[in-house]
């Protein structure tokens, strides 16, 4: 008895003072299924590197943008580890607040990440954040509603094809509405949807001058036609919907089509939580025949603070995180339809994997379609599909977003929406200095 | 002269007393009746109220995630360490206030609450820097030490319009028995006081457990109290209600007992002096 008390005691001592020599990695990150499920797989990590601790710190995503970017500005350093979008991360590494990923290992193959996504993490050709999960947008659709309104969706419908099958489809007295649009105010929300929308327009966001666009005939365009849509073909209250609402609307079979972000193929396709799961079908985002369709390119990252003292061991962690490795552990504990989309080649060319995930094909031409670098009809001084990735943007996008979801919910004209957005970026350029 | 009630305005009364409380309370019932639903019924419309099937799910999953014991722990020592460092400063201050009042008293005391009118943000990034500095981000010492300084104006306030109603002659006939300072604020002052330094931290404990600005910007994951726990469970892509529902109960569950026990206390408390 006295021995196995001993043995106990001195097991004890030997754990804490293993723990107490254990680096201990904080790592801040959004409320993403993704996320949660690496949450879950901490003992996985430390397994595998005993010297390494994780302590998570998950947050609300704007509360984590707004702390996360406090943190980093005032080298505060409370977070070893940072869950960043593809909107920071090229402002960051230009302002030297990020670490370059340039220790990952000899078996990361960074090769292996998708070209669109690894672009948009790079700075002057280093990568500065390694992508978790990434995302596009396209079209989900009821194949059902389609096939009782005589629609076939072709695999890469026009804007005119959409707006056509929204109306045909509708039947409000039945609650269905033909199109769910994002129409909630916010940088995130709606203008990310319309802006991606109005590339296919041939709209832009600002001239080689950084000089605003507002007032061009192809944002006029763009605009009545989204009121139009979704005042004909949209849910009730659009002008509030984000990507949550208008998902819950899909799921309970309110809506004929949905364009938003891929991720979102998994939920509605999921028996537990959808009650269409087994009538979707999938498009890429449409397009008006002018060489760039309406879909954006967004990936969650993994990036370490610059001066970080645990910059070794962060790496180490962001390897393992975004590995093929990591998919396959993924895979082995929930299933491969459970594995973080959208970052690299191999997991798209897997036939497990293109076998639970239906919408494998899908995500992946429309990651494929997107050019961050390129984003726009006529050429724009601007990196990014959905944002301006300048610092103002963030401000900027949510002022104009305002204006484009009054518009929606009827409080002013789409002209005075454009009117007003043209005003509001033209005096936040200047001030900013890119007009001179 | 008190007016005579009828039966038929007494009714009107309670009726109207009735529908305003329900009023303030449904946000938090339906908080409640949420947690108990499923993703899916969280959201439905139209809304389901009470006829659903009842799952402690939610419940079970923040539970497994989410380490709710050391988020509550650390929120009770933010509110009251906070509440009790406010009222170790307060308690002189309105004392010399209420009782040798200067002809600056009252521009000092709109000072102090004019300290309130700043928006929070405003001065986020200096005492950021301050805290970087000085060790103390992610600290429960630094968060009780914001939170007290935050509070502080209203607590000195409260206390000095409670002081104000007793009597300074009581005070003097004790100076005369030749109590010194200390054993005037102590012996005195402080019986008298107890209902109003009671209300004024109760007050203090509830404004310190629901304050969410600092309380998230000041943490990462040691000092992280009840509030960012619940910011946890609010997400951009994919169903949270009834998660963040769950959270949300499991966090104001303390402070809503405290609150139900303490309800004579605290009504007392805000109502004293309010009728001579």
């Amino acid at each position: 008895m006295f021995n196995r008390t001993v043995g106990l005691a001195l097991g004890a001592l030997l754990a804490s003072t293993t723990l107490a020599g254990a680096q201990t990695l904080t790592i801040a990150t959004v409320n993403n299924g993704d996320m949660i499920r690496m949450q879950g797989l901490t003992d996985a990590f430390t397994a595998q590197h005993p010297g390494i601790a994780l302590e998570w710190v998950t947050l609300e995503e704007n509360i984590l943008r707004q702390r996360v970017t406090t943190d980093i500005a005032t080298r505060g350093g409370q977070y070893d580890v940072m869950t960043i979008g593809t909107y920071e991360v090229p402002i960051w590494a230009k302002l030297g607040w990020l670490l370059p990923l340039n220790n990952l290992g000899e078996d990361y193959d960074a090769d292996d990440l998708l070209p669109a996504i690894r672009e948009g993490l790079t700075h002057e050709g280093q990568l500065y954040a390694a992508p978790f999960y990434g995302e596009s947008s396209m079209v989900m659709y009821r194949k059902d509603l389609f096939a009782e309104a005589g629609l076939e969706m072709p695999d890469a419908p026009s804007w005119d094809f959409i707006a056509e099958a929204a109306r045909k489809i509708t039947d409000r007295d039945a609650e269905i509405y033909g199109v769910c649009l994002r129409g909630k105010a916010g940088w995130g929300e709606n203008t990310a949807f319309i802006t991606a929308t109005a590339n296919s327009f041939g709209a832009r966001w600002f001239d080689m001058d950084w000089k605003p666009q507002f007032d061009s005939p192809e944002w006029k365009e763009t605009l009545t036609f989204y009121v139009d849509l979704l005042n004909d073909a949209g849910p009730a209250g659009a002008s509030s919907n984000g990507f949550n609402e208008n998902l819950a609307l899909f799921q309970q079979g309110k809506c004929g089509m949905w364009i938003d972000a891929t991720v979102a193929a998994s939920f509605v396709t999921n028996p537990a939580e959808s009650t269409v799961a087994d009538q979707v079908g999938f498009a890429l985002a449409p397009d008006n025949g002018l060489g760039k369709r309406g879909n954006w390119l967004w990936a969650w990252s993994l990036a370490v603070p610059a001066g970080s003292e645990k910059g070794e061991a962060a790496q180490t962690f962001i390897s393992w995180a975004t590995s093929k490795e990591y998919a396959e552990l993924v895979a082995e504990k929930e299933g491969w339809a459970n594995v973080p989309p959208g970052t690299r080649t191999s997991l798209y060319e897997n036939p497990a994997y293109q076998e639970a995930a239906p919408f494998a094909e899908m995500t992946l031409a429309s990651i494929k379609a997107a050019d961050p670098a390129d984003p726009t009809v006529d050429p724009v001084p601007y990196v990014g599909v959905q944002f301006v990735a300048i610092p103002e943007f963030q401000g900027l996008g949510t002022a104009v977003g305002q204006q484009f979801s009054a518009a929606l919910a009827g409080q002013i004209s789409v002209e005075q929406a454009l009117e007003t957005a043209q005003t509001i970026a033209t005096r936040e350029m200047t001030r900013a200095g890119y007009i001179k | 002269m008190a007016r005579a009630h009828t039966p038929a305005r007494k009714a009107a009364i309670s009726a109207v007393a009735w529908t305003v409380a329900l009023l303030i309370f449904f946000p938090i019932l339906w908080t409640v009746l949420t947690s108990f639903k499923t993703e899916g019924q969280a959201v439905s419309t139209p809304p389901v109220f009470v006829f659903f099937d009842w799952t402690w799910e939610n419940y079970a999953t923040v539970q497994e995630r989410s380490n709710y014991a050391r988020h509550a722990m650390n929120s009770v020592v933010i509110s009251v360490g906070s509440t009790l460092l406010a009222l170790l400063i307060a308690v002189p201050a309105a004392w010399s206030m209420a009782f040798s009042p200067t002809k600056h008293t009252k521009n000092i005391l709109m000072w102090m609450l004019s300290t309130k009118m700043m928006p929070a943000v405003g001065v986020l990034v200096p005492i950021y820097l301050l805290f970087r500095d000085w060790g103390l981000l992610d600290t429960l010492g630094g968060l009780v030490a914001v939170m007290a300084l935050i509070n502080l104006p209203i607590v000195v306030w409260m206390l000095y319009t409670y002081f104000k109603e007793i009597p300074g002659e009581i005070l003097e006939a004790a100076r005369m028995d030749g109590a010194g300072l200390s054993a005037e604020i102590i012996h005195v002052l402080a019986p008298m006081a107890v209902p109003g330094i009671a209300s004024t931290m109760l007050l203090n404990v509830i404004l310190a457990w629901n304050e969410a600005f600092w309380t998230l910007n000041l943490t990462a994951a040691k000092a992280a109290p009840l509030t960012a726990f619940i910011a946890s469970y609010s997400s951009p892509e994919g169903l949270f209600w009834a998660k963040l529902s769950a959270a949300s109960t499991m966090a104001i569950l303390p402070i809503l007992v405290l609150g139900w026990f303490s309800q004579k206390q605290l009504v007392r408390g805000l109502t004293f002096g309010a009728v001579k």
